[in-house]
């Protein structure tokens, strides 16, 4: 996870893209950014503004039309809960609920031990999984309700 | 044959005779006897494929045997994850666990016989399956699209060359010029596989007959319709033929550059296609001078970043020009003015995985497949309340009953059919008493729904259809990018009508409400997003209006899905007092002594369903 000293780091990968390819590096810097830092601090922006001769506002509006781009520090476990149309009618909101309810989110989507983010994202394409979860890059199929607490447990022990 | 090449070796392929030497080199020291096992090592690594491959390299090992372990993509057959073909017995093994290795080997690698308790059981007859061919999921098939996946190891290019790999490439590039490569694609009846079914060889003619410099080249693989996942298949179990394609479209147009947009949310099928395009620029196959034709053509990988109005091809090439990924009005056509204002063509994986088959084949092979008007095959993405989830490929024209039945083996846990979904968010819902409609473009349209990229989500009588429609308009409030009024504003005034009647609030008016909205925003939006957004709530009004009355007038929900709707009660002559679910009840709303009869307190309970799936002597019925 990112702090402060995380944040300097991100002149290696501003030097990956010539200043000349102006807004079409610009998806590309902000992935990388997000990929080494977990989520897109201000100070990093700002570096990328002054790279790619884009005006913070115009990052701020791309930043903002992208469900994958966080402009705060997210939990150390992130749940990625698929809401496609299998895990809906399998009963995915349920899982969702209790997700929820669990780990007592009121709304957030990060806890406040900073040890899970949730995100709630659409199909995940691993249908025959039906409801699917992913925490990092590990899939939980068949999910049920009872399911939750067991699993959310095993990774606050 | 080597077990493990590295990229290093393989050297540039300077003209099509050596491509074709190389592939029988790779023919010739083929060993049509030696043991190879197959696994998914794509889709089935969420059921645990690796450990499994593990397991058999680590026996292989130790008992020192000549048998290759090739992991591929996707089998098809999910719903059997993990899935593992022997050759050249061809046996089959699904939901096979690191503890069956041993004994796999002992039978089948060492014996060649079938281990009876991993065979699939037909459901019908009861009796083991041993051969993959015979097991109804795959008999009913035709792959085209598929062709390579589950057959090859998709990071290795030598596999893909062996099997035809490239070589419509070079035939394109020696024997055709641009303009009959797109006749050969006119000629084949080829449609567009994202969505809008637009003849794929006339959107090239075009891009070829549009002026400017360079021309572009686009492979959209932002699948991001729920329920669909043939393209991500596509690119993790058999890159190259995606890349072939588009290397034939780029010659076909004009082309120099290219673009794949690939979603993010695919990190096997990023990576696969990273090393694909790798070799195929090692090996002389991509990039500059390709097979020394003379014909330049370089790839660039650009990552969706969790937009699904992004799939529209104006609003991708803003995302790829780095800016918020919203449509524009057309025309201008992309394949005037597309990525960076030069003309553009975007096709979908799915179609341009038709195209080397095409080329090689011939364009009047393909179009005797399939319907008058929807040539070749089409790969469905089989999922939601049915037995056999994955991926099948079936001609055009197949009914949807075969599809569901046939080939998807039914509806499981003894519950009865209602609907197929097909389409995602754009298509519609098609009940029962329309199982033999053929599935081609023209056949879905006539009944609302369409073919989409072919995600298909089987509905059960435990299924609400209301819940169905709220559920895509949700989505689709979600992801409007906002830009037209009709999208942004009318489909959230959908939505609330919808939630209203799932909550009970619903009144009679409101579904002529939802209707007069519903065509004027298809009347009215300004991309296919928004157009087709109607369609799941215009066909479920259509074929399940009962369902909505039932909601409004009885305030019922007859699927017991609406949580407003529904009570769970527990059945006293069922309840053993065993406890379970009042332990799994979130807020205390189960009391009861052990082994006595418990009660639910309705104004504490929460409706999360929690004891109805905790409860193993089905003591608790939903009213």
């Amino acid at each position: 996870m990112s702090t402060q000293t995380g944040i300097a780091d991100v002149t290696h990968l501003l030097e990956q893209y010539a200043p000349e390819e102006g807004q079409g590096a610009l998806m590309g810097l902000l992935q990388d950014i997000q990929e080494e830092l977990g989520y897109l601090p201000v100070e990093a922006l700002e570096a990328v503004g002054k790279h790619l001769k884009i005006p913070l506002s115009h990052i701020y509006g791309v930043i903002s039309f992208y469900a994958q781009f966080s402009l705060t520090p997210r939990g150390k476990n992130v749940i990625k809960m698929c809401m496609g149309t299998a895990c809906h009618i399998r009963g995915g909101r349920m899982v969702l609920d209790e997700i929820r309810s669990y780990l007592d989110l009121n709304g957030r989507d990060t806890t406040e031990d900073k040890l899970f983010s949730l995100e709630v994202v659409r199909c995940l394409g691993t249908c025959f999984l039906a409801p699917v979860m992913m925490i990092g890059n590990k899939y939980y199929g068949k999910m049920t309700t009872a399911k939750v607490r067991k699993i959310l447990k095993s990774y606050q022990s | 044959m080597p077990k493990d090449r590295k990229i290093e070796e393989l050297k540039r392929i300077d003209n099509p005779e050596d491509l074709e030497a190389l592939r029988e080199k790779l023919r010739r020291e083929r060993d049509q006897d030696q043991v190879r096992i197959r696994i998914c090592m794509t889709g089935c690594r969420a059921h645990g494929a690796e450990e499994i491959l593990k397991a058999f390299q680590e026996e292989v090992a130790k008992r020192k045997l000549d048998t290759r372990i090739v992991s591929t993509g996707c089998h098809g057959f999910c719903a059997q994850a993990p899935v593992l073909v022997v050759d050249p017995y061809g046996i089959f093994y699904g939901g096979v666990s690191p503890e069956d290795v041993p004994e796999i080997i002992s039978q089948t690698v060492e014996k060649g016989q079938p281990v009876e308790r991993l065979l699939y059981t037909d459901p019908s007859s009861g009796k083991p399956i041993v051969q993959a061919g015979e097991v109804p999921f795959y008999k009913n098939q035709q792959k085209v699209v598929l062709r390579n996946c589950g057959q090859i190891d998709p990071t290795d290019m030598l596999q893909y060359i062996e099997r035809d790999g490239y070589a419509a490439l070079a035939k394109a590039l020696t024997r055709m010029d641009g303009q009959s490569v797109i006749e050969e694609v006119i000629g084949s009846g080829l449609r567009g596989r994202g969505g809008a079914g637009f003849p794929t060889g006339r959107k090239w003619s075009f891009t070829r007959a549009a002026s400017g410099e360079p021309k572009y080249m686009i492979c959209n693989a932002d699948e991001g319709d729920p329920g669909a996942f043939m393209d991500r298949a596509v690119l993790e179990g058999d890159p190259h033929t995606a890349i072939e394609g588009m290397i034939i479209a780029a010659y076909a147009i004009g082309a120099s550059e290219g673009y794949v947009y690939v979603r993010a949310e695919y990190p096997i099928a990023v990576e696969h296609l990273k090393k694909a395009i790798a070799d195929a620029e090692a090996a002389g196959l991509l990039g500059e001078n390709i097979l020394g034709s003379g014909f330049s053509f370089r790839v660039t990988i650009k990552k969706g970043s969790g937009a699904f109005v992004c799939g529209e091809e104006t609003a991708l090439i803003a995302s790829i020009e780095g800016k918020r990924g919203m449509p524009r009005p057309r025309p201008p056509f992309p394949a005037q003015s597309g990525v960076w204002g030069k003309p553009t063509s975007i096709n979908n994986v799915e179609t341009l995985a038709n195209v080397p088959p095409i080329i090689l084949n011939g364009g009047k092979w393909y179009s005797g497949i399939g319907t008058e008007k929807s040539k070749g095959t089409k790969v469905f993405a089989l999922a939601g309340k049915v037995n056999n989830t994955g991926l099948v490929e079936v001609p055009m024209g197949i009914t949807l009953k075969e599809v569901v039945f046939a080939v998807g083996g039914g509806i499981p846990d003894g519950r009865s059919f209602k609907a197929v979904q097909t389409g995602g968010p754009s298509g519609g819902c098609i009940p029962d008493s329309m199982l033999d409609l053929p599935v081609d473009y023209e056949s879905l349209a006539k009944v609302g729904a369409i073919m989409g990229s072919g995600g298909m989500i089987v509905a059960d009588d435990r299924t609400c259809m209301v819940d169905i429609a709220r559920f895509f308009m949700d989505f689709i409030q979600d992801e409007s990018c906002g830009k037209c009024v009709p999208c942004r504003i009318g489909t959230k005034r959908m939505l609330e009508i919808l939630v209203d009647i799932c909550e009970g609030r619903g009144t009679v008016e409101d579904l002529q409400t939802l209707e007069d909205l519903a065509y004027s925003i298809k009347d009215t939006a300004l991309c296919g997003l928004g157009q087709t957004a109607p369609n799941p709530v215009l066909t479920t009004l259509k074929y399940f209006k009962d369902e909505y009355l039932a909601h409004i007038e009885e305030g019922t929900c007859p699927a017991k899905v609406c949580k407003a709707l529904i009570q769970y009660r527990i059945i006293p002559e069922a309840c053993t007092g065993c406890g379970a679910c009042l332990k799994v009840c979130p807020t205390q709303a189960i009391t009861g002594e052990k082994k006595e009869v418990h009660f639910i307190h309705q104004e504490k309970c929460i409706k999360c369903g929690m004891c109805y799936s905790t409860c193993r002597f089905e003591a608790i019925e939903v009213n």
